[in-house]
């Protein structure tokens, strides 16, 4: 058997849990297992449908009177206690950052290696599998080979597909916690006010690098001009203390997907690259011709940043798009 | 109050990265060397904590000789003193937790502080291993810690806002970059750092369950971009290009 945990909203399934679980299918397949899920909290059988269409056939919900909220540790016991009464040949989790965390404290209790941002598996004797490295920049293709192998799947590599199929079943699963499991739990939520556009969600992301020398305020006009667009930053702008590090794109930073990234003054490095492999274009901007980024983009302006983003703001107040 | 910082020595790579002919490593023969970012976040916050409650900073890291650079660079940032794990093969996640559990668990302290996942390998999993071996409380992924009569109050970011944790010191906190401002050392401190002792421990062998078999460096398109343009003037097809793509 394989078991996949699964992440949920009240009922709502994470995207990452449905590539999580397409992955997970396909280890079941390859070792001719069974796939079955483990969920937590409220109204977890409220999934037996959606993760029935991926191919589960028993969905283990966790019932504990003391697990109101999340509590990684217990968690991970649950999920170890869950995997052993039912036989299980492989634990997978999606790479968020609970199930990174649930799924280590599993790992340890089990004295087994977890493989991290796993992208593909190929089951044989040992799971000959590609995880990801530096944030996605280099590729490993590693053996593992334990008796139960612990993986996590790293979010937004793997396109989730159904197989179609009915509800799973479910089944209530009580773990047998200690006190030290709860040590940690879920104090709180905290919301945040940050206003405008969040840098994730932007269709048009403009982004400024050591090249503005520190200046940004032409970078933030442009945005301005432009209905969806966020303002970002390499960590060099970070660094200086010229941007927030919220501002930051790359490894260390935030992952960007929009339509198109303006990168002003940005050099390119492989840190700050792997941040907008979501991007579906690239606009660069740069004094340097020779720069990695206009290798990298697909349109570039080899010009001071400061003569050029002035010069779109005007155009596009000129062609009445900004407001 | 007694904090541990865990830090990892890992190539500086730039634009694209070089693999060595057994496809085994990066190619660091003209690369320098750093420690991630997350980790300087961990050895900053040490030492502002230590300004604000006393104690000290212990830095550790497992890795070749070599490694005793971060360690002196991690001094320079406040750190006061350096524990080097000499090993020469490279380290697992599993044997790596040992190492420093073992080390840690000679010595009483108070907060443990990793990166959330190394830089390089990223396993996202040494600091838990090393709370379960020693029996301590974890939290991870950490962008903002504050300890107050032995509690510690972590925030990890999620959309819209964070998760708060409070558990009791002793804790292993691993934390992300964006914590805190780490500083830049002074002259004066590097130099002082060069001449500061480390100790030196070899940690036992492990077997780890994790094999690599092969690195490989993933396609990317490399053709060049189309130049609009070398002077301000390309600004009216850079607008061109907005419009075609239906973003305004
Ligand atoms: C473990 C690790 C994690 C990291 N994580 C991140 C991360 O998350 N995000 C990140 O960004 N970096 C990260 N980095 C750092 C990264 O390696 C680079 O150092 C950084 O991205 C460089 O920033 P930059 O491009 O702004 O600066 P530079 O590399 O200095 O480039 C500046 C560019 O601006 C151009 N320029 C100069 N003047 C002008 C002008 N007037 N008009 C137009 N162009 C001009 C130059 O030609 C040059 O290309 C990380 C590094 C490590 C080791
Ligand atoms: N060789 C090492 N020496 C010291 N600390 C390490 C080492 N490897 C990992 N760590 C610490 O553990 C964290 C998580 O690493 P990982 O589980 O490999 O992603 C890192 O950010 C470091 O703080």
């Amino acid at each position: 058997m394989v078991l996949a945990l699964v992440e949920h909203d009240n009922g709502e399934v994470d995207d990452t849990s449905l590539e999580t679980l397409t992955l997970a299918r396909d280890v079941a397949e390859q070792a001719g297992e069974s796939l079955e899920a483990i969920a937590f909290g409220p109204e977890a059988d409220g999934i037996a449908e959606t993760v029935g269409a991926y191919g589960v056939a028993v969905l283990n919900t966790v019932d504990h009177a003391d697990l109101d909220d999340y509590a990684p540790e217990a968690y991970g016991r649950a999920v170890v206690q869950c995997a052993e009464e039912t036989g299980t040949e492989a634990i997978i989790a999606p790479g968020t950052d609970r199930g990174a965390e649930t799924l280590s404290h599993a790992a340890s209790k089990l004295d087994v290696t977890m493989a991290a941002e796993v992208t593909d598996v190929e089951v044989g004797d040992d799971y000959e599998l590609t995880r990801q490295r530096w944030g996605g920049t280099l590729i490993e293709h590693a053996r593992l080979s334990a008796d139960t192998n612990l993986l996590t799947v790293a979010p937004n590599e793997i396109s989730a597909s159904e197989s179609g199929g009915d509800a799973a079943d479910v089944s209530a699963f009580t773990p047998e916690l200690d006190d030290g499991d709860l040590r940690v739990q879920l104090t709180r939520v905290e919301e945040s006010d940050i206003e405008g556009v969040p840098l994730a969600e932007a269709r048009v992301v403009v982004g400024g690098g050591r090249g503005t020398d520190g200046d940004f305020s032409e970078l933030e006009d442009l945005v301005e001009k432009i209905p969806n667009a966020a303002l970002g930053s390499s960590r060099a702008a970070v660094n200086e203390g010229w941007r927030p590090h919220d501002d930051q794109i790359g490894q260390t930073g935030n992952k960007i997907a929009p339509e198109i990234y303006i990168a002003a003054g940005i050099s390119g490095a492989v840190q700050h690259m792997v941040g907008c492999k979501g991007a579906e274009n690239i606009l660069a901007i740069n004094t340097d011709p020779e720069a990695a980024i206009v290798q990298k983009a697909d349109w570039a302006v080899v010009a001071d940043l400061h003569e050029v983003a002035p010069a779109m703001s005007e155009e596009l107040e000129s062609r009445g798009h900004a407001d | 109050m007694e904090v541990l910082t865990a830090i990892k020595r890992v190539p500086e790579t730039g634009a694209k990265i070089v693999l060595t002919e057994d496809k085994l490593d990066i190619d660091t023969s003209s690369l320098g060397f750093t420690f991630s970012p997350h980790e300087e976040c961990a050895v900053e916050e040490g030492v502002q904590l230590v300004e604000e409650h006393g104690g000290n900073v212990t830095v550790l890291t497992l890795g070749e000789e070599d490694a005793t650079e971060q360690l002196r660079s991690a001094i320079a940032m406040g750190a006061d003193d350096g524990i080097l794990l000499e090993s020469d093969e490279d380290r697992g996640p599993a044997g790596t937790a040992k190492a420093i559990a073992d080390a840690a668990s000679d010595a009483d302290f108070d907060l443990l502080l990793f990166g959330n996942e190394s830089a390089d390998t990223a396993n996202h999993q040494v600091g838990v291993r090393v709370a379960e071996q020693l029996g301590l409380p974890c939290v991870t992924g950490i962008k903002d810690l504050d300890v107050t009569d032995g509690t510690v109050t972590a925030r990890r970011e999620i959309p819209g806002g964070s998760e708060v944790y409070e558990v009791d010191l002793p804790a292993v906190v691993t934390v992300k970059e964006g914590l805190n401002e780490p500083r830049y050392p002074s002259m004066r401190a590097k130099m002082q750092a060069r001449k500061a002792s480390v100790e030196h421990d070899e940690p036992a062998a492990y077997d780890e369950g994790l094999e690599l078999l092969e690195l490989e460096v993933p396609e990317s398109d490399d053709s060049p971009a189309e130049v609009l343009g070398e002077s301000p003037d390309a600004a009216d097809d850079a607008v061109d290009v907005l419009e075609d793509l239906e973003v305004l």
